[in-house]
């Protein structure tokens, strides 16, 4: 973790379409990735479905950060927007994407397809569905260094094709998979989930990129692969020096390997900071909820408690906090749009009842 | 809860692979898999017992077993006094109101051609013995206290979340007033607020209907949540069974150790002493001799590859049982510490 909270802007948005985009403030020069003010939406029968509304983050070189949400938080389509992967009849509508001194809003398709899978990278959940079952791992693995790698496009084609397999073989050696120049003609099929996973950070980390994006990389394992794949993923981070961006749904894992952490709720982002002010004092009654809705394994005996109601339609949102029907500090303020807001205890947080009520929840 | 529900005994479901064509011609044996390799288990009385185990491990198919949904290649099963195994199908179709399951996936496991009203009332139908106003009554009963309103009762799966589907499922597992309900991984597919929605409604309901639970899943920490007991399964047998608290905070076979070190805590710059095992379960295809674990058991001595271990009674700790030499009286000690 490197300096204090970096500064984002605390514009209103009191609707994510009105005409005039809100003020933004400048990108912040010491991070790797800049996000400000990003919002993608989705036509639906029922009007314009806004999963991300407004996001604002940063990424600093070689850190971790952890993006905590549940289902239809905007967490995946956050950094899908990022990666310039939104299909129409989606759209990201506003905001800047600051990569390596770019706003990467502004490349065309070939400049963003240089980017992607080269300075940075993408890890999907499912990997049986990420992964192409027709093709060997050896034929994915290749393809992506025989795209991306300069050096290679000048040799002729039967020595770019074996150094394309030498690379594939490091990486997979490099995630741990056993016995890797045997394993190049396998098909994903042929692994193990773990296995697959790994495969997939192989793939990613092939062109050796500056960020990589890992989506939820251990929802579908268990928690022995779990350890393996995230202990994998923070030894790569350190010896290739890159920066993480975590999304998951697991606080114990961004605990355990984030250094920030943004909380995101209903297409915002609804707290930010250090994992142990995050975790540790949670000042948004949302983030507070979860902890108290997750069972720990340290603390038995303590009570789990429900976070009552369900999330909102994203369609047609009033302009007040996105939380109120959930949370027991609603008042009359929360009926007005709230905009994050510097919290005490050096972290951001969207609530208006919270710098006066920071609750330590152990 | 010293009444036995279910007592089971040398439980064992073994799958045969198919043989290709070549493979039946090479008269190459049929390969087997040892889903479930020989449980004993009870289940008291108004109990929950947690079952944990890594994918592959044959929790499922345990649970499963148990309620003849997949019927058991040796061993007994005995539930309240009855010989599960022995009963004729009508007979064991009466005895299904009284075992139901719950399973992982809200949205596989409910006709999305019926309505909810169809979906719960169809086990009170299947099992007989009352009009049709009745079983209205009794479905919208237990439909109101899952937590649905009226003019949902009417409605079909895929107008509801997954939470609410998950809710459908507990409703019908329980509108027959079952004794014991196998919880197959109920809670897995949700996210984190309504998993803990789930699982407060799931322990009502057991108070409320003196339920008895077998708890499936592979969320250690929802389980040591909301189970009294916790089995611990690694290819098809049990390696360890012990008191919720117990077993979780003190965990005393290597691979329980190993298991609960993996589980990610939230105490943020908390030291964390984890013991990695290296490589995947291995294939119930071709399980190792001997003591399953002993391929990636970080203490395993040679004579672990030699004979499979018992399970028995661990000396100072109460009705807390380990499958494992070195928890043994006459076991080297060197290597054989808690973390």
């Amino acid at each position: 973790m490197k300096g204090a909270a970096p500064e984002m802007h605390t514009a209103v948005s009191s609707t994510p379409l009105q005409a005039t985009a809100p003020p933004m403030h400048a990108p912040n020069p010491d991070a790797l990735l800049c996000v400000r003010g990003l919002t993608t939406r989705f036509p639906t029968p029922r009007g314009w479905l806004v999963a991300v509304d407004d996001v604002s983050l940063d990424v600093l070189p070689g850190e971790c950060l952890g993006v905590v949400g549940e289902s239809g938080s905007g967490k995946s389509v956050t950094f899908a927007s990022v990666m310039g992967l939104v299909r129409p009849p989606g759209q990201v509508v506003a905001g800047e994407v600051w990569f390596e001194g770019r706003d990467l809003r502004t490349l065309d398709a070939q400049a963003m397809r240089r980017v992607r899978g080269k300075r940075m990278a993408l890890t999907m959940q499912d990997a049986l569905t990420a992964l192409n079952p027709s093709l060997t791992v050896g034929q994915q693995l290749t393809e992506v260094v025989l795209a991306h790698d300069e050096r290679l496009a000048t040799l002729p084609r039967a020595q770019r094709r074996r150094q394309a397999l030498d690379r594939a073989v490091e990486m997979m050696s490099l995630v741990g998979i056993p016995a890797a120049a045997t394993r190049l003609d396998d098909h994903p099929h042929q692994f193990s989930g773990g296995m697959r996973q790994r495969i997939m950070i192989a793939i990613a980390l092939a062109c050796r990129p500056q960020l990589l994006i890992a989506d939820e990389p251990t929802t579908a394992l268990d928690v022995t692969i779990q350890a393996q794949v995230l202990e994998l993923i923070g030894q790569l981070r350190r010896t290739l020096g890159m920066s993480v961006v975590l999304i998951t749904h697991d606080l114990g894992v961004v605990t355990e390997q984030c250094d920030r952490v943004i909380v995101m709720y209903a297409g915002q982002v609804v707290e930010s900071g250090p994992v142990a002010q995050i975790i540790g004092a949670p000042a948004h009654p949302y983030t507070q909820g979860l902890l108290r809705a997750t069972p720990r394994v340290e603390h038995l005996g303590a009570p789990v408690r429900p976070i009552p109601g369900t999330v909102p339609s994203l369609i047609d949102l009033p302009a007040q906090c996105r939380f109120l029907d959930r949370c027991s500090l609603a008042a009359e303020a929360c009926l007005a749009p709230v905009p994050m807001a510097h919290h005490p205890t050096a972290h951001r947080v969207r609530c208006v009842r919270a710098p006066v009520q920071p609750e330590t929840v152990t | 809860m010293t009444v036995p529900l279910m007592r089971v005994q040398g439980l064992t479901r073994h799958f045969e692979r198919p043989r290709s064509l070549a493979q039946r011609i090479a008269r190459e044996p049929r390969s087997v898999v040892h889903a479930v390799n020989g449980v004993d288990l009870t289940l008291w009385r108004g109990e929950t017992l947690g079952l944990i185990g890594e994918s592959g491990c044959g929790k499922s198919t345990l649970g499963r077993t148990l309620l003849r949904l997949v019927e058991p290649s040796a061993g007994q099963v005995e539930f309240d006094g009855q010989d599960l195994l022995a009963l004729a199908p009508s007979a064991m179709q009466r005895a299904r109101a009284r075992l139901q399951i719950i399973f992982q996936d809200p949205y596989a496991s409910l006709n999305p051609r019926k309505s909810v009203r169809q979906i719960v009332a169809l086990p009170l139908r299947l099992h007989g013995g009352l009009d049709a106003a009745e079983i209205d009554a009794r479905v919208e009963a237990m439909l109101a206290r899952v937590g649905f309103r009226p003019e949902q009762y009417d409605r079909y799966p895929h107008q509801f979340s997954g939470g609410q589907r998950q809710r459908i499922g507990i409703a019908r597992a329980l509108v027959s007033r079952p004794d014991l309900v196998v919880c197959d991984e109920p809670v897995s597919a949700l996210d984190v607020s309504i998993k803990a929605q789930i699982l407060e409604l799931l322990a009502e309901l057991k108070a409320e209907f003196s339920l008895t639970y077998l708890f499936v899943s592979h969320d250690i920490a929802a389980v040591g949540h909301i189970a009294d007991r916790i089995a611990v399964m690694y290819l098809g047998r049990i390696v360890e069974i012990g008191p919720a608290a117990q077993l979780i905070e003190a965990p005393r076979h290597p691979y329980t150790q190993s298991l609960l070190s993996a589980v990610p805590r939230l105490n943020p710059g908390a030291p964390r002493q984890r013991i990695v095992l290296q490589g995947d379960l291995p294939s119930p295809l071709a399980p190792p001799s001997g003591c399953a674990f002993h391929t990636r058991c970080p203490v395993a001595m040679p004579q672990c590859a030699l004979a499979v271990p018992r399970l028995q009674a661990l000396p100072g700790v109460a009705d807390h049982l380990g499958a494992c030499l070195r928890l043994e009286p006459e076991a080297p000690k060197d290597l054989c510490t808690p973390p």
